[in-house]
Parts: C-alpha cells; structure tokens; sequence
C-alpha cells in the first residue's frame, strides 16, 4: 500500500469566527530532519506511491550575495557546478545521470540556488555520489577554459530569455528604480552582459569557498526510499566534506521609492505595454498572502476586474497580469498590461487607476475573495502531486524550511489565504497599491514615445 | 521568469500510455545500500554501483463506452484528491477550410465564451470559483477540452465542462470580441522570434495545400472574417460523440467515472463526423535557407528539417532512440556540441513532431547572432553525422536507459499521466502499447538507429529557416554553399 502523504481531515461546518473560514482539507508532509556534523541539513520525505526518488539542494546564496561589477555571478557559477569536479570528469555529471534514467536542472534567484536530481529510485547513490563530488572536490576541476564556455551560455541565456524577447529588459528596469543602487535587488539574476564577461576564475574560486559549504546548504531527499537508507547514503558521502566558514549576510538598505517614478523605454515591438510596480512586503510577511489575493481579484483569470475593464469591456488591452513578489529581504508587487494596436497607455493606465481606486474604497466581493481561495487550495493540492524538479515536495520542502524554518509549513500557509478577509484585501490595497509610490514603467515601440503614460 | 534556469529543455520521450503502478523496490534498495561503512573513506574513484531499477508493474487501463457511442478510458490514481479530465474531439486544425485557418482553434476558443445558462465571464468566473483549470484548445490533429480540479469539486466541474462542450452559446457579441482579440494577438506574434518560426517553418515545410501547411491561429484576413456562421457550422460538423474520447486520470474509480460522465455526455446525440483529411507528404525540395528578417534580433532562431513519418510508424521506437541520441536530451549530440562545446546557444534540440499524417523532423536552437553560420556548419555535421557513422555502443545504452528507465516519472502525476494517454487515444495506439514498450526500445541496434536516420533525416531536402538580423547573419550564410537563400515574410510565405 502506498502511503498516503496527505491526510484529509473533514472538518465539518464547525466556525470559530465570522471571518476565518476554516480549510476542508488539512495538507501533511511528513518528513524527519538531522543535520550531519559538518552542518549539512538533511530533509528526508517518504513516498512510495511511484518508484522515483527527488534530490534538492539549496544553497543558502543568491544574486543578492553578489558583489558590484559582479552581478549574474551566483548564476553563473551555478552552471559551472555541471562541468566535472575531481572524481567526475567533464560531461560525466550528466551522462552518468543520463544512462541511470536521472534527470537534473539547477536554478538561481535573488536569494537561493538549488539543484536536483529525479530518477528511478535504484539511481539515488548515484545522485549523492555526484553531488557530494562537486560539494568537495570542485576546486581543483576549475580552469579558465570552462568559466569562460559557461559565460558564453549564459549570455546566451541572458540574450533568448530577455535581450530577444519582445519586453524581456523591462523587469531590470523596473528593479533599477524600485531599488536603490546599494540594495541586493536593484540587479537581475541574470545579470549584465558587461558583468558576465568580467568575471574571472578567482571569483569563482572566492565564491566557492565562501558559499558552497555543507554548512550552507540544505539537502531534502523525497520519494521511494525508506529515511534509514537515506540517511546512511547521505552519511556516506558527504560525511567527510568538511565544514566551511560560517557565514553572514549584510543588512540590505531601506526601500525609500522616490515619488512618482515614470519611465519609458522603447523596445522592438509593435504595441506597447504599461509596468505599474510597487515595493510592498517580503515572503511571509503579514500582509504578503493577502498581496497575492488582491492580485488575483485583479487580474486572476477572465473573471477578475482589470481583465473585465481593459480585455473584454473596453476591448482596449489584450492581456493584463497582476503578482505579489514577496522574497527574503523584500517584496514588490506588479501590474502589467499590454495595449491593442491604436491604443496608448495612458488609456490603459486611467483604468488601472479606476480599479485600484474602487478596490481601495469599496473592497473586494465576498465572492472574490473566495474565489480566490479556492483557486490556491486547488493550486496546494496539484502541487502534491510530484515528488521532484522545480516546484515539487522536494523543492518545497526545502523551500519552506529556508523561508520559515519549518519544511512541512504546507498547512499553515494554506491557512494564511485562508484567514484574509474581504477588510485585509481592502486594507492592502490602500496601504500599498497606492500612486506615490509607484514606479510606472512603459515600453513602447521605438521612436514612438508619445505611446507612454504621460506622467 | 524571476529564476535562472541552467537549462530549458525537456524530457522527449514518445507519447504513450502507462499509468503505472510499479512494485515497491524495498528490497533491492536495501540490497543498494552501503550498510555500516559510513565510518570509513568513501571510494570516489568510481561510481556505486547500482541495484538494479525497480521492476515495472502495468495497471489495468480501464474503458467504457456509453450507449451514444461516447468511449471513456479510466486511470485510476488516488494519491492525491485531484482529477483530470480530457474530452478529445476530433475537431483539429486539419479540418480547416481552405478559406479559414484558424477556425478550428477559434472554435475551442469560443466555446468558454458563453455556454449553457452562463455569459462568458461566468464561465470563467465558476471554473475560477471551483479551482478548476479549464482549458479549450485545438492542435492540428484534435480539440481538446479539460479540467483539472480538486476531487471534492468534480462534479461542479464536469456540469461546467459538459456545458462548455455541448452547450456553447456563440452569441455574435462574443465571436466579435474573440476576433478582435485574436487580430491583436496576431500582430503581438511578429514580434517574438521564436513565435514567427513556429509559424513560418510548418508553412514552409509543408505548403499551403497540405492539412498541415496553414497557421494554427490562423492569419489577418482569415481572423478579419471570422463570424458566428462559421463558427456554428464547424461545431455542428464535428463536435459529436463520435470520435470523440473522454479521459478521467485521478481520485475516482470507473464506476464512479462512468456515472458522473454519461450523466451529462450521455444524451449527446450520434452524428457522422466526415473523415479526417488525408493528404500525401508533399514531395521533398531540394535544401535551401529561409531567411525571415528581423532587425537588431539578439539571436538568430533557427529551425532545419523537414516532413516526417505519421506517428503510428513502426519505426517510432527506433525513432525515439535516435532523437535521444541526436537532441532529445541535455547529453544529446545537439547539444553537447552547440551549447556545451561551443557556447554558441543556451541550448539545441531536436524532435520527430507525432501526427496523424506525416509528421515533421526539426532540429532547433537560438544561437548568438554573430555565430549564425557556424551553428548551421554545427547543425549539419552533426544531421550528417547520425547517419554516416554507427552509433557507439555507450551512447546507444545510454540512450535506451534514458528513455525506458527515465519512464515512470512521466506518469507521477495526473495532468502528466493524461498527457500521455491522451496522446496514445488520439493516435489509435494499442492500450496496452506500454506492456511491450520498453523491450522494444531495448531491441533496438545501432544498425536500427543509422537505418531510421538514414531514411528520416534527409539533409539533401533540409528547409533551413532563419529568423534574424539579416543585415548581420546572410553573408556568413551564403559563404557556407548550403543552397541559395529565400526570403520570407513572418508568415513564412514569399515576399511580393
């Protein structure tokens, strides 16, 4: 029998307060912690429902531990962890993963990096063996040759994702006026050409010895295999990796937003697209569920009223995205719309004004609100489903651990949309969606300025 | 994207079935595992050596088929309270008429925008309501309307669903405002290099005559004359019973399946659905590059290939072991040598698309603008390659494990499983095509792989398109001598 990871727990109608509607459901991870001597934590995570096991690595170091001139680094050293360490040579990494019917990808932000491996459950010593050789013995595999072939992937990267894409530079323009020049996320992940090429195998000798440290990093292991296995497995090979120095993490600057921020970029693109974008609150802070549910009643699907107004009334945008982005140190919130052919922004602007302003004076429905709800409960659920890669009880587990401390946090932040409210949507809305502070940013065809919002 | 990603590609294993739930391989993991030597020095000189891979145990896929003629297939899985729900209708792009591409996928679009007692923002408004994610959509060879939604909301979602099928309102306010919307989406669509050659290289490959040939969402003057008689004949003509396939991955049993579908898809009435088109693969032309035009692109996107075999092939296996070998995986030849060897790209594949027709061969990456031509030298050492020298042992054993190892965990989750069955009912492939699957990937030789390229890989007939800065990349293209260069517009069409 397969072990049932999540327990259901009905609930009943049973209400303790008018405003907290109690979840139907109650999501359950179990999962048993140890840290090894070295400092490496370990998550381990049993499933046995289909015979594939997940490794997930989080290194405790983002682009926001980056050094000025040196932005994209923490990326770019991500990819070169694929390039062979002492006992895994060059190219080895992936097809010995490969022939074992593994998979594996890596992934940086602002403020972590992780890595994985997925495969068939017989393939985990392997996965550990492999991970475990470029924790410890990378350094002596580092050559100017292969710093040099990942940057030209990486600008590569940087050049399909965002360079060649129609509005791909504006989320850095957005950060370059959200964020003071000295904060950690006034520079994308990515990175800048210029910096990309400056980097030298000394920083990445330096980066290496300050950051991937056992006692930096956070090792969850999810899926068909029993935790005593696991653990004897994890004991073995990373048990003799030494510790590194501790670490520590600068205190960011304060967020000071100067008023009313409205900037235009032009871009090769036939119709332009308004940025509104708002420095609000970080990753689980008090408000930054609730920031989500705002999003989502604005701009949550064809049912949400900047949808309503803009795409299908007014007929005068054909798309529009709203998203709270709460991370470690910081959280912004954005709202992005893209105009019809014939139409300029500020048309599309006044009406995203109308909107916020009725929000703000009225609040959301209770409909709305519920809606909204329903649709992340939906969203937790579907995210059970998958043991590895990015996004699955793995990757969670270690997520929730890093953010909050606690890697089977799924219940509990359930319950922080569970707990907003019709008055906490209205109150976020007027406490941080509000015109001052806001950086406004249009992209607009080249040489045709007149398309922005007028400031 | 917020994160970084070292790599973009996928797993491109073939479509199929499974379901699996394989047996538990407690045993052999202990046997794998390393007792009591945590203490001494670790062996790093080698890999461990592995127990062997977890034995695989196929479920029964089970069906039904109600009294109109409406047949379900059922997959059973429990681990999580969600279901996913595919109604498969034989109503693809193929069946466009000449005069309107498009209109397939226009229909699927139409039919959330009004269905049943519902407007076309409460359709949207009750799926939001219920957590259901509710998807229309056409490909060439299928319509294809979905939801995936927590169990407890099921029922509310199949009502929605049905509406949404059998239902659709049409009301001419709704179409105008779906056209409209789709002409402005049309022109977003030139200016995003990797849309233009997903458009212009099937335009090319194929021509305008062949099923296959036309835009899926159409073009300007065929979107400017959409109406709601069009709409209604195309629905009328093909959204019946016949043909069509429901498909329920998730928390439910068949019984259960069965009852809550023929409660609401039972009383749709039996119709004949005209036959799907057929068309022979239009005769090779000789190899040449398809320049498309865009001014200051960062990156040159790149597509070489041509019409390939229909997906229900015999050859398919030996096909899926030779793309992996060539570009369906990061170790893939493609990629190791234009991304990992080179930097040129951040990264190449390659891939036989799966048709009902002919299919298509195509190797594809965006390299750095300045690198253009040598890309293209790349890209065809690598087409010549495959086919003139046989397959090193390794690498085919590599190849082979990837895919047949690499299987279960296509089949982990619901909306995963149902993309694989889904592909299995569209293609009239076997039920039971994964009981013998991976034996049959395993019997493939290096002789099968070097066959398969030989006779689907044809470099001869390559249409090579381009979509950069020509001002940049055509000289370095020309000086190469791989055939004359062509210009064509963000249509893939000849510029008049």
């Amino acid at each position: 029998m397969p072990r049932i990871p999540i327990a259901l727990i009905a609930l009943g109608l049973l209400s303790v307060s008018p405003t907290l509607r109690l979840p139907a459901q109650s999501l359950r991870i179990p999962y048993q912690t140890f840290t090894l001597p070295n400092g490496l934590q370990v998550i381990l995570h049993e499933d046995h429902s289909v015979p594939v096991v997940a490794v997930n690595t989080w290194f405790h170091v983002g682009s926001a531990d980056e050094q000025p001139g040196r932005t994209g680094f923490a990326h770019l050293f991500e990819h070169i962890m694929f390039m062979g360490s002492e006992h895994v040579p060059t190219g080895e990494f992936d097809r010995q993963l490969e022939a074992a019917g593994a998979d594996n990808n890596g992934s940086t932000t602002e403020d972590r990096t992780n890595y994985y491996e997925d495969g068939p459950a017989n393939a985990l010593a392997l996965m550990l063996y492999l991970d475990s050789d470029r924790l410890g013995f990378l350094l002596p595999e580092i050559t100017a040759d292969k710093v040099d072939l990942q940057r030209g992937v990486v600008q590569n990267e940087r050049r399909q994702s965002y360079e060649n894409r129609p509005y791909g530079l504006a989320q850095e323009n957005i950060l370059q006026r959200l964020y003071p020049a000295d904060h950690p996320y006034h520079w994308p992940v990515i990175g800048s050409m210029a910096d990309l090429q400056a980097a030298t195998i000394e920083d990445v000798r330096r980066f290496f010895q300050t950051y991937y440290t056992p006692n930096n990093a956070t090792l969850a292991i999810a899926g068909d295999v029993t935790p005593g296995d696991a653990r004897r497995l994890v004991e073995r090979y990373f048990g003799d990796i030494p510790r590194g120095p501790a670490g520590t993490r600068p205190r960011p600057p304060a967020v000071q937003v100067p008023d009313g921020v409205n900037a235009v970029i032009e871009d090769r693109v036939q119709v332009p697209r308004v940025y509104d974008a708002w420095h609000t609150v970080k990753a689980f802070a008090p408000d930054d569920a609730t920031l989500d549910v705002v999003a989502n009643v604005l701009a949550g699907g064809r049912s949400s009223r900047l949808y309503r107004r803009l795409v299908y009334e007014l007929q005068i945008a054909t798309d529009v995205v709203a998203f709270q982005d709460g991370s470690r140190i910081d959280g912004k919130f954005e709202i992005y719309a893209t105009a019809r052919p014939g139409h300029a922004l500020s048309e599309l602007q006044m009406v995203i004004d109308e909107e916020l302003k009725k929000l703000a004076d009225q609040g959301p429905t209770v409909r709305e609100v519920e809606r909204a709800q329903n649709g992340f409960e939906a969203q937790f659920l579907s995210r059970m489903e998958r043991v590895g890669g990015f996004g699955g009880k793995a990757d969670q587990l270690n997520f929730y651990n890093y953010f909050v401390g606690t890697p089977d946090y799924f219940q509990r932040d359930l319950d922080r949309y569970h707990r907003v409210t019709q008055a906490t949507v209205q109150q976020a809305v007027r406490t941080y969606l509000v015109a001052p502070h806001r950086v406004v940013l249009s992209v607009v065809p080249q040489w045709k300025p007149e398309l922005g919002v007028k400031p | 994207m917020k994160a970084a990603v070292r790599w973009s590609g996928s797993r491109a294993v073939s479509s199929g079935l499974a379901g699996w739930v394989l047996a538990t391989a407690a045993a052999l993991l202990t046997a794998a595992s390393p007792d009591r030597l945590t203490a001494q020095v670790v062996d790093r000189s080698k890999p461990p050596v592995l127990a062997p891979p977890p034995a695989l145990k196929l479920p029964a896929v089970q069906t039904a088929t109600l009294p109109n003629g409406l047949e379900l297939t059922v997959v059973e899985m429990h681990k999580v309270p969600v279901v996913d729900v595919q109604v498969m209708v034989d109503a693809g792009a193929a069946r466009d008429p000449a005069d309107a591409p498009g209109l397939a996928t226009f229909t699927a679009a139409m039919l959330q925008q009004g269905a049943g007692t519902r407007g076309a923002l409460e359709v949207a408004d009750e799926a939001a309501f219920l957590g259901a994610a509710l998807n229309t959509s056409a490909s060439f060879d299928r319509a294809v309307a979905s939801v995936h939604v927590p169990k407890r909301r099921l029922e509310a979602a199949l009502d929605l669903l049905a509406d949404v099928v059998l239902r659709p309102t049409f009301a001419d306010s709704e179409v105008n405002r779906q056209r409209e919307l789709r002409g402005a989406q049309l022109v977003q669509q030139r200016d995003e290099p990797v849309a233009v050659a997903s458009v212009a290289f099937p335009a090319i490959v194929f021509g305008a005559a062949h099923p296959y040939g036309h835009p899926l969402n159409g073009t300007d003057a065929a979107t400017a004359a959409l109406a709601r008689p069009r709409v209604v004949d195309f629905y009328r003509g093909y959204y019946h019973p016949d043909g069509t396939r429901v498909l329920i991955v998730g928390d439910v049993n068949l019984a259960e399946a069965r009852r809550l579908v023929a409660a609401r898809f039972g009383a749709w009435e039996r119709a004949t659905v005209p036959a799907f088109p057929t068309a022979a693969a239009p005769a090779p032309a000789a190899r040449a590059v398809y320049l498309i035009d865009k001014p200051g692109a960062a990156q040159s996107v790149i597509r070489i290939g041509h019409v390939g075999p229909p997906r229900s092939t015999p050859d398919w296996y030996a096909l899926d072991v030779l793309n992996t070998i060539l570009g369906g995986a990061f170790t893939s030849r493609l990629n190791q040598n234009l991304r990992e060897t080179h930097g040129y790209t951040y990264g190449a594949f390659s891939q036989f698309a799966a048709r009902r027709l002919s299919g298509a061969f195509v190797a594809l990456a965006s390299v750095v603008t300045a690198k253009t031509d040598s890309s293209l030298i790349e890209f065809l050492k690598e087409l010549r390659r495959i086919r003139d020298e046989p397959v090193p042992a390794a690498e085919l054993a590599k190849a082979k494990a990837y895919i047949t190892l690499g299987l279960p965990g296509e089949f982990e989750t619901t909306g995963g499983a149902a993309g694989q069955f889904r592909d299995l009912l569209a293609y009239g492939l076997p039920l039971d095509y994964y009981d013998h699957y991976i034996e049959r990937i395993n019997a493939i030789t290096a002789e099968d792989v070097q066959r398969a390229a030989r006779r689907y890989i044809d470099p001869d007939h390559f249409d090579i398109v381009v979509v950069g800065d020509k001002s940049q990349i055509e000289a370095g293209i020309k000086a190469l001598n791989e055939g004359p260069i062509v210009y064509r517009d963000v249509w893939g069409q000849e510029i008049k």
